[in-house]
């Protein structure tokens, strides 16, 4: 096709991500460099961790 | 007053800087700016140094609201600087001391930064995920049976249906390697996640297929439509594709810089 790649439209509504898709990517996503201040890689699978524990526990046990 | 402010870094992108700056704000509402050398720009907003002190962090990623405001805070000014410019996204809670300390960091992986860029440019992300579909399984009660062997053929049955679901999701795992090798010949590259916990994503379907692909922007529509035709075409997987994503999944210095 000769067609112009349309340019993708980058979602403007951010309520429309699904947090939990945004969160793989900007927790285990992205350019990891040393900050001055930074969490290292092994906190953020903490985070995600107890991120999981803290959304079960929000939702209840399984049945 | 940059004294007793640090500085979030969101993204890097090659110069001139992008535009429309001014006009984001960033986490917890800071002004966004733009920190260049090196022939890059980094899009930077201040935060306090209260919040920016490693323990305060820790504990706010732990907080859910504080998490889901900043990813979101996070991925909207990534999302906006994508948009102008080839952006490499940098993953959230990442400090520093000082625009000064920002101009170094630039300076350091001049050469890293630039090889990502030149990996990114005219392509964009795209997530995929795979659930093992549901085949709308046995779930009536059968036929009454009375008694001793009420319980017993509630047992076998249950047995049964759990013994097929997995068989079935064995199965669907299968189809999901094959989608994601297909995909992934439309893609430049392509990554795996983890599966999301199906607490999480809200549906008992169990999610067999959690990634992302690297796709140049001419092939867009063909990937899409790949996408589309492999639904279809797998009876045992419900497809999704999200999307357009700045691309967080293949950003990735470390291999280059020395």
């Amino acid at each position: 096709m000769t067609e112009v790649a349309s340019v993708p439209d980058y979602a403007p509504e951010p309520r429309t991500v699904a947090l939990i898709d945004l969160l793989d990517r900007v927790l285990a996503g992205g350019v990891v460099i040393s900050g001055d201040i930074t969490l290292s890689i092994e906190g953020v699978d903490l985070v995600h961790i107890s991120l999981r524990a803290l959304v079960t526990s929000m939702l209840g046990d399984p049945p | 007053m940059t004294d007793d402010a640090a500085v979030w870094l969101y993204a890097v992108t090659r110069g001139p800087e992008p535009g429309g700056l001014a006009a984001l704000s960033g986490v917890a509402g800071a002004p966004v700016r733009a920190v260049a050398a090196a022939g890059l720009v980094a899009v930077v907003s201040s935060i306090s140094r209260a919040e920016a002190d490693e323990q305060q962090l820790r504990q706010n990623l732990e907080d859910l609201d504080w998490l889901a405001d900043t990813a979101r805070a996070h991925d909207a000014v990534v999302g906006a600087v994508t948009r102008s410019a080839t952006t490499v996204p940098v993953r959230i809670a990442t400090i520093y001391h000082d625009d000064d300390r920002i101009r170094e960091m630039l300076t350091e992986h001049q050469a890293a930064f630039s090889a990502t860029v030149d990996l990114l440019t005219g392509r964009t992300e795209w997530g995929v995920k795979a659930f093992a579909a549901s085949n709308g399984s046995d779930t009536s009660s059968g036929e009454a049976v009375s008694g001793e062997s009420a319980g017993r053929a509630y047992l076998l049955r249950r047995r049964a249906q759990l013994r097929a679901r997995e068989a079935a999701e064995h199965l669907a795992a299968g189809h999901a390697d094959r989608v994601h090798a297909e995909l992934g010949t439309l893609a430049v590259a392509a990554r795996r996640h983890p599966p999301q916990h199906s607490r999480l994503t809200g549906t008992r379907a169990s999610m067999v297929l959690n990634a992302a692909y690297l796709v140049d922007d001419t092939s867009t529509d063909r990937f899409a439509e790949a996408v589309k035709e492999l639904d279809e075409q797998r009876a045992l997987l419900d497809l999704h594709l999200t999307g357009p994503w700045p691309p967080y999944s293949f950003s990735r210095i470390a291999e280059v810089s020395a």
